[in-house]
């Protein structure tokens, strides 16, 4: 029976999960959306920023949010060395629609298999102060261990938005994949431009994966779960449209939590993906994309 | 003269006899090898490295006393990634390229299924782990199953769950029930829906959720709207977790939660939720309460606590690991009593025989599954947070059922 406390509890907590799959989605949305490239690897980096924050919470107590902030730095500089590979060894001998999706699905195995050989194949879970405790306004239920992710996420999307939009180097990124030939017209160097945008497309996934252990357990391979879902998001938002990207991840958010707590949990991917394809058949190019 | 001549074909005939005794020495003694499949990496494989674990312990065990008819046992297995498509093509390898002279299965009802047939084909007896009602749909009289679940095994997995409910004051009348969409899962709340059904309970929620749901909240909040009596619950670790948190964050006021719920068997998992396991009943095989202490548990533990020590598996392996270590003591005994690899007389040496092992003494019914269930319902008690050595001593998670191995009674309601 559909109850407003029901009601509104369902919006809330889809809001939620919506914002937690922003932050996943969101690194994704910068190297496919905007530089083309099909890392399909993304979610396993995102593993890798859960592994670091279990790492400093489990021996130093640190909140993991904060780890995750503090890593992106050394996520960026993945990311940039990451691009070096891949356009000396793929890009600039145009092989980088095939060869370099095996690339990807490559790193994204031996960074699996390092995570195994590393720390094992037991889940792993964080502990912080307002893991378990929930924010109670009215008949409103908001555990703080979706809560946390949800804001962090906001706040880590607001931030790549206003320096998409706000910096030369942000409207560069958004350039490089419409016309890098103009872009070089312009002055600015495609390479670096690409190099510096999925440098910070891989540092979201430190912070990501730090809201991801908030979240649920994790060991290294839980990151397949997600490709399916964070490609449909960045396809539904638009390709190339981070805000677009956010609102796909919070319709499908809402729309997953709806039909858990009012239909069948089992459904929900099927209507996620339904949502994909009606849109898709109505706007080919997503909810924010251009034509 | 006749003698030097003699003298050089003795020697020849002496040669070849060294030669014949020599190449036939190493073909009688040439290792025997048990193959299997194993989940070593994907979602299952924190359970399937613990059993490989105490599998190793097991041919070191038997290895020590001499191996198995004279021949030392070694293994051949590969990784199946939790992927059951993988399955059958590893069995295949293993019979027909590798030449294994045993099989065993890997763990979980998913991994075992799909290697039924090329086994039965070959007409070999099959020795698996923690499979859930796997031969009701093949009907092969040489399966044998070393999980407890019982002859019945989707309907005996909950029956501990609804005896214990039935018998409280006064008797719960309604139930949500709950599966992750898997296997396991769903069968395992097949069962309870039937106990439910046969005892007339009121049926307000009955859901499915997709395998590996990042947050359960949502359902979780459903399923208190419903306010059920009684949460039945069958699900994998990830989906566990989430339920048990999202349980407490919105704090549900069933009287029994829990029921199938694997991952709350784990000491890392156990040792995040803390005082959040309090009150729940779930399933489980082995806990340190002195009601389970069988003859060479604890050295076995003793073993696989020191093996597990950096793996990055469950440090303490109550769950799976006896399991896995007495299901090659039947394989092995059955083995040496035969004195053969005849698949037909170790299947019918199994059949009839009571074995004695560490997880206590085994005997199968008819379709392969333990004679008698001994699936444990388990209530947490008193856990404190952030302390994983409590799960290691008895007292935080006692026996409610069965009645033969009890070692406390049930709180309820579960959450006051």
């Amino acid at each position: 029976m559909i109850t407003l406390e029901l009601f509104l509890n369902a919006v809330v907590a889809g809001l939620m999960l919506g914002g937690f799959y922003a932050a996943v989605a969101l690194g994704l949305s910068i190297t496919f959306g905007q530089l083309d490239i099909v890392n399909i690897a993304h979610p396993t980096f995102v593993i890798l920023g859960s592994f670091v924050a279990y790492i400093l919470n489990q021996n130093f107590g640190i909140d993991p949010v904060l780890i995750g902030v503090v890593f992106m730095p050394v996520f960026y500089l993945i990311g940039t060395t990451l691009y070096r590979v891949y356009y000396v060894s793929f890009e600039r001998t145009g092989q980088e629609s095939l060869s370099g999706l095996a690339f990807f699905f490559g790193l994204m195995f031996i960074i699996e298999v390092v995570l195994i050989l590393t720390f094992g194949v037991d889940y792993r879970l964080v502990n912080a102060a307002y893991i378990g405790k929930t924010l109670h306004i009215g008949f409103l239920d908001m555990p703080f261990r979706m809560l946390v992710p949800a804001i962090a996420a906001t706040i880590m999307t607001g931030a790549v938005v206003l320096y998409m939009t706000k910096t030369f180097m942000g409207k560069a990124i958004m350039a490089v994949s419409q016309d890098r030939l103009a872009l070089q017209l312009m002055g600015a160097d495609p390479i670096k431009v690409k190099r510096i945008a999925l440098g910070i497309a891989i540092a979201t996934a430190s912070l990501a994966g730090a809201l991801l252990i908030i979240i649920q357990p994790v060991e290294p391979s839980v990151g397949r779960l997600y490709i399916g879902r964070i490609f449909a998001i960045v396809v539904l938002g638009g390709m190339g449209s981070i805000s677009g990207t956010f609102v796909a991840a919070i319709l499908i958010g809402v729309v997953e939590s709806f039909i858990a707590t009012f239909y069948g949990p089992s459904w929900a991917p099927a209507v996620g993906f339904g949502i994909l394809l009606l849109t898709l058949a109505i706007r080919p190019q997503g909810i924010f994309g251009r034509a | 003269m006749i003698k030097k001549v003699m003298s050089p074909l003795r020697i020849i005939a002496i040669l070849a006899m060294v030669a014949v005794v020599a190449f036939a020495v190493p073909a009688q003694s040439k290792n025997l090898k048990i193959g299997f499949s194993m989940a070593l990496t994907g979602p299952l494989a924190g359970a399937g490295k613990a059993a490989l674990i105490a599998m190793q312990i097991w041919k070191d065990d038997i290895n020590k006393k001499g191996g198995l008819l004279g021949r030392k046992v070694d293994f051949v297995f590969y990784d199946d990634a939790t992927s059951p498509s993988k399955v059958p093509g590893i069995y295949s390898k293993l019979l027909n390229v590798d030449k294994v002279d045993l099989v065993v299965s890997s763990y979980g009802t998913n991994e075992i299924s799909p290697a039924m047939p090329i086994i039965m084909r070959k007409g070999l007896v099959f020795m698996s782990l923690f499979g859930l009602a796997v031969n009701d749909k093949f009907n092969y009289d040489r399966y044998f199953q070393i999980m407890p679940a019982g002859p019945i095994p989707k309907d005996d997995w909950s029956r501990g769950f609804f005896n214990l409910a039935m018998a409280q004051s006064p008797k719960p009348k309604s139930i949500a029930l709950l599966a992750e969409d898997a296997d396991f899962a769903l069968s395992a709340v097949a069962g309870a829906r039937r106990h439910a059904k046969r005892l007339g309970m009121k049926i307000v929620y009955d859901k499915t959720f997709p395998f590996g749901s990042p947050d359960v909240t949502s359902v979780m909040r459903a399923i208190k709207a419903a306010n059920a009596d009684l949460v039945y619950v069958g699900s994998y670790p990830g989906g566990s977790v989430g339920l048990v948190k999202a349980a407490n964050e919105l704090g549900l006021k069933a009287k029994m939660f829990g029921g199938g719920m694997v991952g709350l068997q784990f000491a890392g998992i156990q040792k995040n939720l803390g005082p959040m396991l309090n009150g729940i009943v779930n399933y489980d095989f082995w806990v340190p309460e002195p009601t389970l202490n069988f003859p060479g548990v604890k050295e076995f533990l003793k073993k696989y606590q020191a093996g597990a020590k950096g793996k990055g598996v469950d440090p303490f392996g109550h769950y799976l690991p006896p399991y896995a270590y007495a299901y090659l003591q039947v394989l092995g005994d059955a083995v040496t009593a035969v004195g053969s690899l005849d698949q037909k007389k170790i299947a019918a040496y199994i059949h009839k025989t009571t074995f004695t092992t560490v997880v206590g003494p085994v005997k199968f019914a008819k379709n392969g599954e333990w004679a008698k269930t001994r699936t444990l319902q388990v209530q947490f008690r008193d856990v404190k947070a952030n302390n994983i050595g409590q799960f290691n001593k008895p007292g935080k998670r006692i026996v409610l059922y069965p009645s033969s191995v009890k070692s406390g009674s049930i709180k309820y309601p579960y959450k006051q």
